[in-house]
């Protein structure tokens, strides 16, 4: 499988990771030049930069008028490195499907930025985007839908290759197809069925053979295992981890589920109501929580010991998520929060590493947009 | 609109229990369905019982026969396809399946109620909540329309969903899904059974409002004494509500333990394989356990123990004979109150 491997030779190693650069592209060739360049090592492979998405909510039939906006996703900015999984967690509606749509530009953004290897790609169309969207690839979260159940499984992970003949020649195609089903692990002479023929765990697997196929360099999988049984889902974020050691990818993984995305995460950001409430490594995340959400998530989640059931503390929070055609002003969550003052009303809270904690190394110091953040572990809370 | 209650005799609550005869028990069940494909086994001889304030958690993947085996208890399976060949469901001491169905229907959400998955589906589009909350006690008691809609204010408030006054004629589609949840459980609660079946209450609820209604639920159960039967796949709210738990593997129940020691020291290989999947924080970086293959079809169960062609323990044995769920013991012989394992080689699986 010496072709699938990445282009990895080190570059000049200068970590410029907080300065984005931005070139103008004069030209699409030019731009498309960019994309196929290797990155350097140190720089992010993917930033994105005050991302915004509102969907206009219109009201008329004949002459439409704007009379709001559902702000799905509202100011989110994280890097990706490379060989990197990101994990995305929140709870529906917070708008972590967006920004997947965003970052594979199946949605155009309101406003914002998303940088690959320094090109903003949400400005991109034609050829230059084509050849950015062969970089970044997706794995969907319904197996039994997100394949097509009238085409055979060799055609549905071929079909990229229709539309990036440069990646296979067409006579090397089906060797290619059947290359990429023995490395997920499926038989490479099931190649002419049908996904129906296939168990919930395969489809999932044709899925991610499907995102393999152009050797993108990211892979956005959105809850790839939550539709599937609990003996398979542990198979399948195996397959994506030795994947990732294989070809060096990075991972957008956003699910719900928080003990897989501790699992198969070096970083994690917590979403709520458009916005990224916290973000740090699993560590800082899981064992030193500051944003009070994050807290009430973990604490939320049951955890399977049942000695535990009893000295657990548990911060229930009240009601349900506001709705985002008309978010709380101030701070998102202080409509649930038990620490919200008349502050969190007026100002919104930036997400940065916190006043008291900024000058130690302590895992606390870590990225929290609350005006009270404070650490408290409640996953091991007794 | 007339009242059942007239015309048949309902077991009263203190009948049966206080001589020691559980609120419910399922006695070698068997439900098969004839499709085109062939005959499916979907329940192949369960059995297990609740008792009164008692919470049993069914355990079991997609295809386990698990929700099979509720709906049967419930008298809700679309029969045919389905037929019942074989086995008994006791409630409070008197079999359900020789009743006629006019007796059944006493039982069905009077004394058992069920509270399903989605609740989006569960709930009637085009009639209000509160119509459809009130149809319990205008069935069931005979009461009018208006006295109806006071209930289910009450009701509502009883599930704590805020401006209930306000909310009684909103439409399903008009609340999120947490508060539609409750509403299934303020329908399930209706008439104060003595028996709920929880079929994945939660799984389609965000963690934080899966909380929240595992809270209500678990303190309703306190209030009213009631037995619940809690059919999911997740282990943790297993953990975190349970008194006692069955697995079920193809149909059959593979490990019966109480919550505490099933998690602590699994009887079953493929009980011990589930636990292993979940991600520990010491296992960062390393591979998951992973249970190998996939589920059984159940056109096609494996021969011998259904599970053996996915066990890492399997032996000839398990090829050719199906293992009893019998009881199991201490390595000194002592029984183990309420435990048993359907496996040939549970001593080497416990104490190994």
């Amino acid at each position: 499988m010496a072709e699938l491997s990445k282009n990895d030779e080190p570059q000049d190693a200068t970590p410029n990771v907080s300065e984005v650069d931005v070139v103008e592209a004069r030209s699409e060739d030019e731009a498309v030049t960019r994309i196929e360049a290797p990155v350097e090592r140190g720089e992010p492979i993917l930033q994105v930069r005050d991302l915004v998405k509102h969907f206009p909510l219109t009201q008329g039939i004949l002459f439409k008028r704007q009379i709001g906006a559902v702000k799905a996703v509202d100011g989110v900015s994280f890097d990706l490195h490379q060989g990197e999984t990101l994990g995305i967690v929140g709870e529906s509606g917070c708008g972590k499907s967006t920004v997947a749509k965003l970052l594979m530009n199946l949605e155009r953004a309101t406003a914002g930025e998303i940088f690959y290897k320094g090109q903003d790609i949400t400005k991109l169309s034609g050829r230059a985007l084509k050849a950015v969207r062969r970089n970044i690839q997706m794995v969907f979260q319904d197996p039994y839908t997100s394949l097509n159940p009238r085409m055979t499984v060799g055609d549905i992970i071929g079909e990229p290759f229709d539309i990036h003949p440069e990646v296979a020649p067409k006579g090397d195609r089906r060797r290619r197809v059947q290359e990429l089903l023995d490395v997920v692990g499926l038989n490479p002479e099931y190649i002419n069925r049908y996904p129906h023929q296939f168990s919930g765990g395969q489809r999932q697997r044709i899925g991610i053979a499907r995102g393999l196929a152009l050797n993108p360099e990211i892979i956005i999988c959105d809850e790839p295992v939550s539709a599937l049984d609990v003996s398979v889902q542990a198979q399948v974020i195996n397959l994506m981890e030795r994947l990732q050691d294989e070809f060096n990818l990075s991972y957008i993984f956003i699910a719900h589920d928080l003990s897989i995305v501790r699992h198969i995460s070096d970083r994690v950001g917590v979403m709520y109501l458009g916005r990224i409430a916290e973000i740090g490594t699993d560590e800082q995340i899981y064992d030193h929580p500051t944003h009070p959400y994050t807290q009430a998530l973990l604490s939320a989640v049951p955890v399977p010991d049942p000695d535990a059931r009893e000295q657990r503390e548990r911060i229930i929070l009240t009601g349900d998520v506001p709705s985002p055609a008309n978010p709380p002003s101030g701070c998102r969550f202080r409509t649930r929060c038990w620490k919200a003052q008349d502050k969190c009303s007026q100002e919104v809270p930036l997400l940065a590493v916190p006043e008291r904690f900024k000058t130690s190394d302590a895992p606390a110091a870590h990225e929290s947009a609350c005006h009270f953040a404070e650490e408290k572990d409640v996953v091991h809370a007794a | 609109m007339t009242t059942i209650e007239e015309v048949v005799p309902v077991p009263s609550p203190g009948e049966g229990g206080a001589d020691g005869t559980p609120l419910l028990e399922v006695r070698d069940l068997h439900v098969e369905f004839h499709t085109r494909e062939g005959l499916v086994r979907a329940v192949n001889g369960v059995n297990y019982s609740v008792d009164a304030g008692e919470t049993l958690a069914v355990l079991g993947e997609s295809g386990s026969g698990k929700s099979v085996t509720a709906q049967a208890v419930m008298g809700i399976l679309d029969m045919p396809p389905a037929q019942i060949p074989q086995g008994e469901i006791l409630f409070r001491g008197h079999d359900m399946l020789k009743m006629t169905g006019e007796e059944r229907r006493a039982i069905r959400g009077r004394r058992i109620a069920m509270i399903f998955q989605d609740a989006l589906s569960s709930l009637n589009p085009v009639l209000s909540v509160g119509y459809q909350l009130g149809e319990m006690f205008r069935v069931h008691q005979g009461l009018s329309k208006k006295d109806a809609k006071v209930k289910a204010i009450e009701l509502m408030e009883k599930v704590k969903i805020p401006a209930a006054a306000a909310r009684v004629n909103d439409y399903p589609h008009q609340f999120s899904g947490g508060m539609r949840q409750r509403i299934m459980i303020a329908m399930a609660l209706a008439l104060e059974p003595d028996l709920i079946i929880a079929d994945e209450p939660t799984t389609a609820l965000d963690v934080t409002v899966q909380a929240q209604v595992m809270d209500l639920l678990a303190e309703l159960q306190r209030e009213y004494n009631m037995g619940l039967i809690l059919i999911t796949h997740d282990l943790g709210v297993v953990a975190d509500v349970a008194d006692k738990i069955a697995v079920m593997y193809a149909g059959r129940i593979v490990e019966r333990a109480p919550v505490h020691e099933l998690y602590k020291r699994p009887a079953h290989p493929y009980t011990r394989g589930l636990l292993d999947s979940i991600p520990r924080l010491d296992q960062k970086g390393q591979e998951l356990y992973a249970i190998k293959g996939l589920p059984p079809n159940l056109l096609r169960v494996p021969t011998g123990c259904a599970f053996n062609p996915r066990c890492p323990k399997a032996q000839d044995v398990c090829r050719t004979e199906v293992p009893e769920l019998l009881p199991v013991t201490e390595q000194d012989g002592t029984e183990l109150v309420g435990r048993a394992s359907a496996c040939h080689f549970w001593k080497e699986t416990i104490h190994g």
